[in-house]
């Protein structure tokens, strides 16, 4: 049956609106409401989202807007981050992120809003009250893109019925570990990260506190003597101590083997503490103490890092309200309140108070004091492809602990961290 | 005014018809194609849309000499789909010829057998993840039962391969079962009834009259099954992250070049490993269909 003309007509022009509309709602992704519409907040899962989650409903009254908070884990985060600012999508207006991980690839491909104006001008917000080190993290030449919300540190989390005082030194917390080992009784003397990138963070740590770093005067540093001597320690700790199938753990499976009392030591995030005490889910709350990162060759060197801060897309409609929420979720005010609930800040304020410290357990306190004195501002190697540069410097870790040689693995990456360092230093341009 | 012939106002009626899927397929399908193509020419890094500049092959020169992540990948991706595929083969014809006459529950084992199809690959590997974790898991309790010592399946170099292989196993082998027993349901009897007259031993019946007669049931199933094994992603990502683990060792060509994308931010090179894995694929389907069309 052959259609009329006016009939086929009809037909095109409806495919015609029906495929725009479409594509215009595929393509076009702008953000419902305008200027107007609900601010839109990804958040990472963590401590900090929990606390100012349960308080976002003020910000909604006194802002008159709605607040759409998504949360998801930190890679699914980095993952939305570069699928939706890739397209200039608008949809997203405050975006936590990581400062060490993301900021630079986002500054340069220039996803992020510049923040210095609105921070000269904000009194209230007393930017000269962020802890110095945190400033310096969200800042690139002078020009600030983010405002750091949590800080940092790794603290020793041990057993206290089965360690009278906690170890001082890596060498005594190696041979304390090694001495309580018991896989058959269901006890490891040592439970830590140790999948290729996502131990990398943490073997800093160990890696300043030899006395190395991950870049020595612009070029690698993963092939020194002090280098060398941190990975086989590591190494060395987690085979001989750890639970089998250290290679493929992060702080995921860490948590519920140190909670579910299965380990003796554990060192990772001192922000993330209530996961490994908390009553609900945790068998050994009662009994688990803190201490201070031990001393290596080099004396007591961790990391001391803003680990997740706020920013604003750049595509975004309302950056103003996004300022806003921004101020609000990480002025004075709300960070004390934070601290008080036990999310370490990197506010000098939060830090001066004393009941604020009182919130945390005291030998946690006392070990966030050591690691604030002592620590180094990173964590990772400082680059744009950080990815890149974790999975580089993360193979030595990985020989180590299957105790495959261990030279020849820092040696091989140390000379492809050189290389990757040359073309990093030209893809730095902001 | 010229007089349009019926066949004229036929063909421009079927390009009217037609426009709205050719759009939809133009953009959708042969827009992302074309734009990988074009990526995998230039050096693009960080941003999509970000200045770049046209390196003509390089980045396929640079995927191909690659021996120490491309060429391991490529071999783990036809690994895991040869060791895949061939066990849910043999699983899935025997489980078929066993469920092929009618039996007492029969509704039943049919329905449960459905339950691993109807999880996604991603809840799949987290369950998966909880039952074969090294320390908390369950299956290492189990083995402790009958003195076998704790194994520590995706926490090893050496097992993770082999542990993805059973998890995928284990959800995919019903939909092989299936896909055989409708081609078993549509067989005659008679041959079969004929071997058994003439004294056949029922594997001579169903090696010389079944198994020949099922073959392009069996090719077609393969080509289904491993278009969608050398494709695997959730399942892998989701049990051993980025990279494919701490060496890589569940690192295929499709978590290969996802970690350069996301993790590496670079499209380029990631384009260039896709476009490559593409022509894989196609030539591994043109192989299989071409087998097919001889065996029907």
């Amino acid at each position: 049956m052959m259609l009329k003309r006016r009939d086929a007509l009809r037909i095109l022009g409806l495919s015609a609106v029906l495929s725009s509309s479409a594509l215009g709602l595929a393509g076009c992704g702008r953000s419902s409401g305008g200027a107007n519409g609900p601010l839109r907040v990804a958040m990472v899962n963590h401590v900090w989202t929990d606390a100012v989650r349960s308080k976002i409903g003020e910000f909604e009254d006194l802002a008159g807007r709605r607040v759409l908070v998504s949360t998801m884990t930190s890679d699914q985060l980095s993952n939305t981050y570069n699928v939706k600012l890739n397209a200039s999508a608008p949809d997203l207006d405050v975006m936590m992120y990581r400062p060490l991980q993301e900021q630079l690839l986002f500054a340069r491909n220039g996803w992020l809003a510049e923040l210095d104006d609105l921070l000269a001008e904000d009194d209230d917000y007393d930017w000269a009250d962020v802890q110095d080190a945190a400033k310096d993290r969200v800042t690139i030449d002078g020009r600030v893109f983010g405002v750091p919300v949590v800080t940092e540190r790794p603290t020793l989390y041990y057993r206290r019925d089965l360690v009278d005082a906690p170890p001082t030194t890596l060498t005594e917390m190696l041979e304390t570990a090694r001495r309580l080992h018991d896989p058959g009784a269901g006890l490891h003397g040592f439970t830590g990260r140790g999948q290729r990138a996502g131990a990398v963070s943490m073997f800093s740590s160990y890696l300043y506190s030899f006395g190395g770093d991950f870049i020595v005067d612009g070029r690698s540093g993963v092939g020194t003597p002090e280098a060398l001597a941190a990975y086989e320690y590591y190494g060395r700790l987690l085979r001989e101590t750890g639970p089998i199938g250290s290679t493929n753990m992060t702080l995921e499976q860490i948590t519920p083997i140190f909670a579910q009392g299965k380990a003796v030591f554990a060192i990772d995030a001192d922000a993330v503490y209530q996961n490994f005490i908390d009553p609900a889910t945790s068998l050994v709350g009662d009994r688990t103490g803190f201490a201070a990162f031990p001393a290596g060759p080099a004396g007591s060197r961790p990391f001391n890092i803003p680990s997740w801060g706020l920013t604003i897309n750049v595509f975004s409609e309302r950056r103003d309200a996004a300022w806003e929420f921004i101020r609000w979720a990480s002025g004075p005010e709300m960070t004390l309140r934070l601290q008080n609930e036990g999310v370490p800040s990197a506010r000098d304020s939060a830090w001066a108070d004393q009941e604020s410290l009182a919130s945390f357990p005291p030998d946690l306190a006392e070990s966030m004091a050591a690691g604030i004195a002592t620590g180094v501002g990173a964590d990772r190697p400082d680059v744009v492809q950080v990815g890149r540069a974790r999975d580089i410097v993360g193979r030595p870790i990985v020989a180590s602990i299957l105790g495959d040689d261990v030279a020849a693995s820092a040696r091989d990456a140390s000379e492809e961290f050189d290389d990757f360092l040359v073309r990093d230093a030209r893809q730095r341009q902001l | 005014m010229a007089i349009r012939t019926l066949e004229q106002e036929n063909r421009r009626l079927k390009w009217t018809m037609l426009a709205p899927a050719l759009i939809f397929i133009g953009v959708m399908i042969v827009f992302p194609i074309i734009y990988t193509v074009y990526l995998s020419l230039t050096d693009a890094f960080g941003a999509v849309n970000a200045d770049s500049s046209f390196i003509g092959l390089l980045n396929f020169s640079d995927a191909l000499s690659d021996m120490r992540r491309f060429w391991p990948a490529v071999g783990r991706t036809v690994v895991f789909t040869i060791a895949a595929v061939a066990l849910e083969l043999t699983l899935g014809l025997a489980l078929a010829m066993l469920l092929r006459r009618p039996f007492r529950g029969m509704r039943w084992v049919r329905t449960i057998m459905m339950v691993p199809l109807l999880a996604t690959p991603v809840a799949v590997g987290v369950l998966w993840l909880l039952i074969l974790d090294p320390t908390t898991g369950i299956a290492n309790t189990l083995l402790g039962f009958v003195g076998i010592p704790p194994q520590p399946f995706l926490g090893s170099i050496a097992q993770s391969l082999p542990t993805l292989v059973l998890i995928d196993v284990w959800q995919w082998t019903p939909m092989m079962t299936l896909l055989l027993l409708a081609g078993l349901s549509t067989l005659p009897n008679e041959p079969d009834e004929a071997a058994l007259v003439d004294g056949a031993s029922p594997w001579q019946r169903f090696r010389h009259v079944t198994l020949p007669m099922l073959t392009t049931t069996i090719i077609t199933a393969l080509v289904l099954r491993s278009v969608d094994a050398l494709k695997t992603f959730d399942l892998i990502y989701a049990t051993k992250g980025p990279g494919g683990g701490s060496s890589h060792e569940a690192e295929t060509l499709n978590i290969y070049a996802y970690g350069l994308t996301f993790d590496y931010q670079e499209y380029g090179l990631a384009a260039a490993v896709l476009v490559v894995f593409t022509v894989i694929i196609v030539l591994i389907v043109l192989a299989l269909r071409r087998r097919s069309a001889k065996a029907s």
